[in-house]
């Protein structure tokens, strides 16, 4: 039971060639409640009113802020029915051979979605549909991320925009054993995206969403504003990872991701970045409620002049709350990466287990990470730690390697590829990993 | 275990420097700070034209900075410029000879810890009283072999030729708004010289205290260490309490050329009304070794990064830093590691102790900038918090261009644990013994680090406030 819609019509009211004016809002759907109408508006007063981030702007610091434009986008245009044909197809040989259920979105608007694997109970639906049909289910829920860790500018513009993505909630006990694929592409001069995810899941349910971001063709400036908004409540258990491998050339990202685990809530989120030319991701994970606990993986390939900016908060809000973090990223060419962790232990939040490490492979003499891991402690019976290494291969274990046969350069690769695999291999499934890994593969390959 | 006795086991006393004597001052720019202040100062100090006009440049890029409040602590905005006193002095040159000292500092040197009979084997006395050096003391040995030991103003008139080319090179003036102030109003301080090859054999000292309400101390010291010389310097402060705040504002520059190795040691026991915003740098050439040796345990907030420029190939940087926070107190301190040439190696162990609402900080900077090789930095902070109260922080950033460094850094926080306590009670210790054993099992590898006169009193200090105030 496969589906490819047909691009809507282009029924744009706003001006078309630029929003710097007005919202980014590219379809007037009518069907829309009025309570989000207005929250969008809100949204556009915030963005417009809001400075762009400076230099001296702390949650900011080490980033190159030339690669940040706040004007002269235009909303992204329908694909053609080919093109569209095309990317479902791209989409359709890049996924799990086993999912729930299957998104394609390209420039905003949903190309094709297969819901054949959701088990009984689960809602799994664009967020437009879901705006109009499950209106109260999603308000108290929706874009109430306050707390972002410098982005607040590009928040506001995400809210105020045309958002396309997936709204799932999943109600009591609920549980999927296979992941959601969501695939989004963007492509167009100047075109921006604004894919949303929500995920819900009620006590005791269980499910695990990975987000591709991937740009229509190479070489085409972009901007992708997605946001990925994560709620577990007694006992669900979340995982959520997205992985970006968008065009080196002119792509960009900001990527804003909040958690929040309640009562023995388990949420793990992964991150993997190959392509864009700059990428920020910020990732808050709240520990609401006692025994909640959240994992954090990355494992960043970059080189050419691919500039990664990555910004987590573990923030223990209650006692006996649990997180751990785990970044690597492996650096070539010009790249650069910015890793800036904090775990903040909340007064009352006693008895917390947190810990955060940062690792950095530099694999050329130009590449340059920059590593920020912070501890704000404010509690009693705390067990914390942090760590951050930079460095390069050890010479000896290339020679390790040499000595039993395998050439200097194949033995660089495999210790590079498994440093990542370190990250990849804390997530759950299988297959997932698999097909993570060999994304990470490829660009590995493209490297030499 | 209840909070107030541990609050009392772990508490340092710092009522020993409780005292002060009538203010008396013969020299004192009033409130506030013009260029008049500055003119002031330069006038009765006697300065050269370019001190002078150094002075007043500062003094314009301090009131052109922002406060570093997009980072530091909000509660820098409680300083209020207008009530301070920036320059106070007995208008007395620095003394030869200890009979010439006036009585009321010789028994506040007295109370301070500096018995006559210690200069015996101490070197040179530097001890400053207020803005000026009331008191200097140089072995003869020590001028046979070249080196100088004076205050700022002598060694700016005496010695231009050595001390100008490296004078605010390490600290720029705008370097951050309180150097810039410092610049502006310095005075005091130790200015020392050591020739090349010349090995001090004992470490130098001086002593400081403030003595007046919102006096501003704001002292100036530099350290050339010349080709294969060796110094290790000590710094020590108390002060009395007064009920509004009071600010320090020092500027320490640190040169070591070619194989020499500087020792920079500190202990920093202001009352809990004071601001102590230090800015501490050195300069390792060629193989040369600059250590920072810091503890923390006074003032209301403390903001300390000793850093260090490794300039020369093999040049090697270390900071060693204890803090200690209790009630109402904020210890910002941490280190900054500059590597700027092949093959040197830094390394920072930095040990916190949060006690009360006390809350410690570390904030740390390592870079290492492309087209080098062979550099290395270890960055360890460990952290320790008494009470439900306490808090402790971590900032540390790590820049690493390149493939060819190593960079680690690990920081833990933890508490004292209730088994270890337990145990130590059943073996007949009292709570307060067993917090006191603890606590000092924590710090003990750093305070080891420590000159052996340093460590006995930073031991004794901490066991004493600790054993005596659990019943």
């Amino acid at each position: 039971m496969s589906l490819v819609l047909t691009p809507p019509e282009e029924t744009t009211s706003r001006p078309a060639d630029a929003w710097c004016a007005a919202p980014p809002v590219t379809d007037a759907e009518a069907k829309l409640p009025d309570w989000y109408r207005d929250f969008q508006s809100a949204a556009w007063d915030r963005f417009t009113a809001l400075p762009v981030p400076v230099r001296t702007n702390q949650a900011w610091r080490f980033a190159d802020l030339t690669h940040l434009r706040f004007d002269g986008f235009t909303p992204a245009r329908p694909v053609s029915d080919s093109l569209a044909a095309d990317l479902v197809a791209r989409a359709v040989s890049g996924r799990p051979a086993e999912f729930a259920a299957h998104f394609v979105f390209a420039n905003n608007r949903l190309l094709h979605a297969e819901t054949r694997g959701l088990p009984a109970g689960a809602l799994c639906l664009p967020v437009a549909e879901a705006l109009a049909s499950h209106s109260e289910l999603i308000r108290p829920r929706f874009l109430r991320h306050d707390d972002t860790l410098g982005g607040e500018k590009f928040a506001a513009l995400h809210d105020s925009a045309t958002l396309s993505g997936v709204f799932l909630h999943f109600p009591k006990g609920c549980v999927a054993e296979h992941p959601v694929i969501v695939h989004h592409f963007v492509g167009g001069e100047d075109a921006v995206i604004f894919p949303h995810t929500l995920i819900v899941a009620e006590d005791a349910a269980q499910v695990s969403v990975v987000d591709f971001y991937e740009s229509i063709a190479d070489g085409e400036d972009t901007l992708v504003v997605g946001v990925a908004d994560l709620e577990a409540d007694r006992g669900g258990r979340i995982q959520y990872v997205a992985l970006q491998d968008l065009s080196e050339n002119g792509a960009k990202q900001v990527h804003l991701q909040h958690t929040r685990a309640g009562r023995d809530a388990a949420v793990k989120v992964g991150f993997v970045n190959l392509g864009a030319e700059w990428a920020r991701s910020e990732c808050v994970s709240r520990m609401v409620e006692s025994g909640a606990d959240c994992q954090i993986f990355a494992a960043n390939l970059a080189n050419g002049a691919q500039e990664y900016d990555q910004r987590t908060l573990q923030s223990h809000e209650a006692q006996h709350t649990t997180s751990d973090l785990l970044f690597k990223n492996a650096l070539y060419d010009r790249s650069r990466t910015i890793f800036s962790g904090l775990i903040q232990v909340q007064p009352g939040a006693h008895h917390t287990d947190s810990y955060q490490s940062c690792r950095n492979l530099l694999g050329s003499d130009e590449a340059e990470a920059n590593a920020m891991p912070g501890l704000e402690i404010d509690a009693d019976q705390v067990r914390c730690s942090h760590g951050s290494t930079t460095g390069a291969i050890d010479d000896e274990e290339i020679f390790y390697l040499r000595a039993r046969g395998i050439p200097a350069d194949e033995a660089r690769k495999i210790i590079s590829l498994g440093f990542l695999h370190g990250a990849i291999e804390k997530l759950d499934g299988e297959a997932l990993q698999d097909l993570l890994f060999a994304r990470v593969e490829r660009k590995f390959a493209g490297l030499a | 275990m209840t909070d107030s006795a541990t609050l009392e086991a772990v508490s340092i006393d710092q009522d020993e420097g409780n005292f002060s004597y009538p203010e008396d001052y013969a020299h004192d720019a009033g409130y506030g700070l013009t260029e008049k202040t500055i003119d002031y100062i330069s006038d009765i100090k006697g300065e050269a034209e370019w001190i002078r006009e150094f002075r007043k440049r500062a003094l314009k890029v301090f009131n052109d900075k922002p406060m570093p409040t997009h980072w530091a602590s909000e509660d820098l905005n409680n300083i209020v410029f207008d009530h301070i006193r920036y320059y106070l002095a007995k208008g007395q040159r620095p003394t030869r000879s200890w009979d010439e000292v006036p009585d009321d500092v010789k028994e506040t040197f007295e109370r301070l810890g500096i018995p006559e009979k210690e200069r015996k084997y101490l070197a040179g006395v530097e001890a400053q009283f207020d803005s000026e050096a009331a008191y200097s003391n140089v072995k003869e040995e020590l001028t046979k072999e070249g080196v100088i030991f004076v205050n700022s103003t002598e060694a700016l008139r005496e010695h231009p030729e050595v001390f100008r080319p490296w004078f605010g090179k390490v600290i720029p003036t705008g370097d951050n708004k309180f150097s810039a102030l410092n610049s502006a109003v310095f005075s005091g301080g130790s200015f020392i010289y050591v020739p090349p090859g010349v090995k001090v054999k004992h470490p130098l000292q001086a002593y400081f205290r403030i003595n007046a309400e919102n006096f501003g101390q704001f002292e100036r010291t530099l350290i050339l260490v010349d080709e294969g010389a060796e110094v290790t310097y000590m710094e020590g402060c108390t002060a009395p309490k007064f009920e509004t705040a009071t600010l320090h504002s020092a500027v320490v520059e640190l040169v070591a050329m070619k194989d020499a190795k500087i020792q920079y040691i500190t202990v920093q026991n202001w009352s809990n009304n004071v601001f102590n915003l230090v800015t501490k740098r050195g300069l390792a050439h060629e193989n040369a070794e600059i250590r920072w040796i810091d503890c923390n345990i006074g003032s209301r907030l403390t903001m300390k990064y000793p850093g260090v420029i490794m300039k020369g190939r093999k040049a090697r940087g270390e900071v060693i830093s204890i803090a200690l926070a209790n009630d109402g107190q904020h210890q910002d301190t941490g280190a900054k590691m500059i590597h700027a040439a092949d093959e040197t190696t830094s390394n920072i162990v930095a040990k916190s102790i949060s006690v009360g609402t006390g809350r410690s900080t570390y904030r740390g900077q390592v870079h290492i900038p492309r087209h080098l090789k062979g550099c290395k930095n270890n960055t360890e902070c460990d952290a320790l918090l008494i009470n439900a109260t306490s808090r402790t922080d971590t900032y540390p950033a790590i820049t690493v261009r390149g493939n060819r460094h190593a960079t680690q850094h690990e920081a833990s926080v933890s508490q004292v644990s209730e088994d270890q306590i337990f145990y130590m009670k059943q073996r007949g210790l009292s709570e307060g013994e067993a917090m006191s054993l603890s606590v000092n099992g924590f710090v003990n590898d750093l305070v080891r680090e420590f000159p052996m006169e340093y460590s006995v009193e930073l031991k004794r200090l901490i066991d004493m406030e600790m054993e005596g105030s659990v019943g």
